[in-house]
């Protein structure tokens, strides 16, 4: 090394600071916004200042009288549930079927699944309106399932392929040559192996079914309101500290999941 | 083995064909005809969005918004990757948790708490004001830079996580034997780092960009009645309006455009990867 030392270093150290600046500046803004809004929930007056103007759990208890929310609520947790279901069954089946299959038909359906991502999500939900009132019905819950599981199958099946080329080969001819069965082959050797990537991706389906605007705005019926489009009205009307209440209840909600999601499934290594 | 790949496909392949290339036909025919119950072909729908002003300006708003907001994930994300990379396992983990904690807090709320920040008497506004930086209150809310700034919050993590992936495989020798060659940290991260990660990079713009464009929540939120773009504009027009035709047209026109996005966006890793040649 020819090159003087100091010089090398400055540079290194140049690199460094504007890089961790930059991220440190991202990360901030990354968490602060949420948490802002967490310690604005607990405010005592009526508006929603930061910081709050005294701290007390009066909107929290609000909320125990707000029916048409606990009923949105409720709803958008039944139609994650249906929609996670779905998607795990069809999402595992499709998910083998793209990673054991060579043909083309297993590519060109790996891209087909995967659309949904890049698809602006509005103009499918609306696509899926007129298609279901060219068909002669109306608008009802299990035609919004079917619809989420569209846009919400892509996240299984991207962890559950990134869990099975992760799986020796070697195991499953282990398996077979010892005498099982495919079936016992899936249950005792194949599943709990993927188990991780799948359970990842199970949770980030529920979260992004739970929180869908564009495709429920278009396939939820008149009486059926869904949390994040109740949510989206109040905010758009009057803000209502209410709803300050409700988003701190679903930040604790979700943290709450991702911890378990990462305890039992490894969330951050699944999501690289 | 052999016959049940297929087998397992065809579940979802089933659901895809029946509730999402269907739809889109039916889209894409209610589009080319005069009214809802489609009895005549006319182009009147894509004429009238085309000779508009209004309708085409929409448009290219949405598509440059798309552009800037990934920009600013990209200035921002890549760094945050390229820390991550280096840091120790724990950290790594640390790092990716605070990442993701964003993407799987719901849209909706944190958009909400983006209002609380930006409004008149928002956190920024009162710390502008206290450090003597502005003499009014800021205007942050129902302006684009607003809409911008917190799109690149709520679409980071799409621009970090596949950045890296890409970063982590990286064989660090690389980077030793370009600085015993002489480099420094700069040039080596501009001419080994920054082309090896590219594919990472292209992945990432594609992700932010598809989902800044069609982020309906954040837009409307944010922008307000008076900042339109493309999703509010087809809500607009199938619900608001009822014009359904018109409302199906819009949206083929923006599917179209964004797929024509996503595919430059690929066309352009594709050649990066052949130049790079690494």
């Amino acid at each position: 090394m020819a090159a003087p030392r100091h010089a090398i270093d400055w540079e290194a150290l140049s690199l460094r600071l504007i890089f961790g600046a930059l991220a440190a500046i991202a990360i901030v803004f990354l968490v602060g916004p949420t948490l802002i809004m967490l310690l604005t929930s607990f405010t005592a007056s009526q508006s929603l200042k930061f910081p709050p103007d005294g701290l007390s759990l009066r909107w929290y208890l609000a909320l125990l009288d707000a029916d048409q929310m606990q009923a949105a609520a409720w709803n958008s947790l039944v139609v994650a549930f249906w929609t996670t279901v779905l998607s795990v069954v069809l999402g595992t089946a499709a998910a083998l079927g793209i990673a054991r299959g060579r043909s083309a038909l297993a590519r060109a359906c790996d891209v087909l699944f995967m659309s949904p991502l890049l698809l602006p999500a509005l103009a499918f939900g609306f696509a899926a309106l007129i298609f279901i009132h060219k068909l002669g019905f109306s608008p009802n819950i299990p035609f919004l399932v079917l619809g989420h599981v569209v846009v919400c199958v892509p996240f299984v099946l991207r962890t559950t392929i990134a869990a099975l080329s992760q799986l020796d080969p070697a195991l499953l001819d282990a398996s077979y040559s010892l005498g099982g069965g495919r079936l016992m082959t899936f249950r005792r050797v194949t599943l709990p192996l993927i188990a991780p990537g799948l359970g990842a991706g199970a949770f980030l389906a529920f979260m992004a079914s739970f929180d869908n605007v564009p495709v429920s705005l278009f396939l939820a019926d008149e009486r059926t309101e869904m949390l994040p489009i109740h949510l989206w009205q109040q905010i758009e009307t009057n803000l209502d500290v209410r709803t300050a209440a409700v988003s701190g209840l679903i930040v604790m909600f979700t943290l709450l999941l991702m911890l378990l999601a990462e305890r039992l499934a490894g969330l951050t290594r699944q999501m690289r | 083995m052999t016959s049940s790949p297929t087998a397992l496909l065809l579940p979802l392949a089933a659901l895809f064909v029946a509730f999402f290339l269907a739809p889109l036909m039916v889209l894409l025919a209610l589009s080319l005809s005069a009214d809802t119950a489609g009895t005549s072909l006319t182009a009147a729908n894509y004429l009238k969005f085309f000779t508009d002003r209004f309708n085409y300006s929409i448009l290219w708003d949405t598509l440059l918004l798309g552009v800037k907001a990934t920009l600013v994930c990209l200035v921002f994300g890549y760094p945050i990757a390229w820390i991550c990379a280096r840091a120790s396992a724990r950290w790594q983990s640390v790092l990716v948790f605070l990442v993701i904690l964003p993407i799987l807090t719901s849209v909706v709320v944190r958009t909400f708490a983006w209002i609380v920040i930006l409004g008149r008497q928002g956190v920024l506004n009162q710390v502008a004001l206290a450090l003597h930086l502005t003499q009014e209150p800021l205007r942050l809310l129902y302006t684009e830079p607003g809409v911008i700034m917190v799109l690149a919050q709520v679409q980071m993590p799409l621009m970090v996580l596949p950045i890296l992936a890409v970063l982590t495989k990286i064989d660090p020798n690389l980077a030793d034997a370009s600085r015993v060659l002489g480099a420094g940290e700069w040039r080596t991260l501009w001419r080994v780092t920054l082309p090896l990660s590219l594919p990472g990079v292209i992945a990432g713009c594609i992700l932010t960009y598809s989902a800044c464009v069609t982020a309906f929540v954040t837009q409307t939120l944010i922008g307000g009645a008076r900042l339109i773009y493309m999703p509010l504009h087809i809500y607009q027009q199938a619900i608001g309006a009822n014009n359904w035709p018109f409302a199906a047209a819009i949206s083929v026109i923006f599917m179209i455009a964004v797929l024509a996005a996503v595919a430059l966006l690929t066309l352009i890793g594709r050649k990066s990867e052949t130049y790079g040649g690494a």
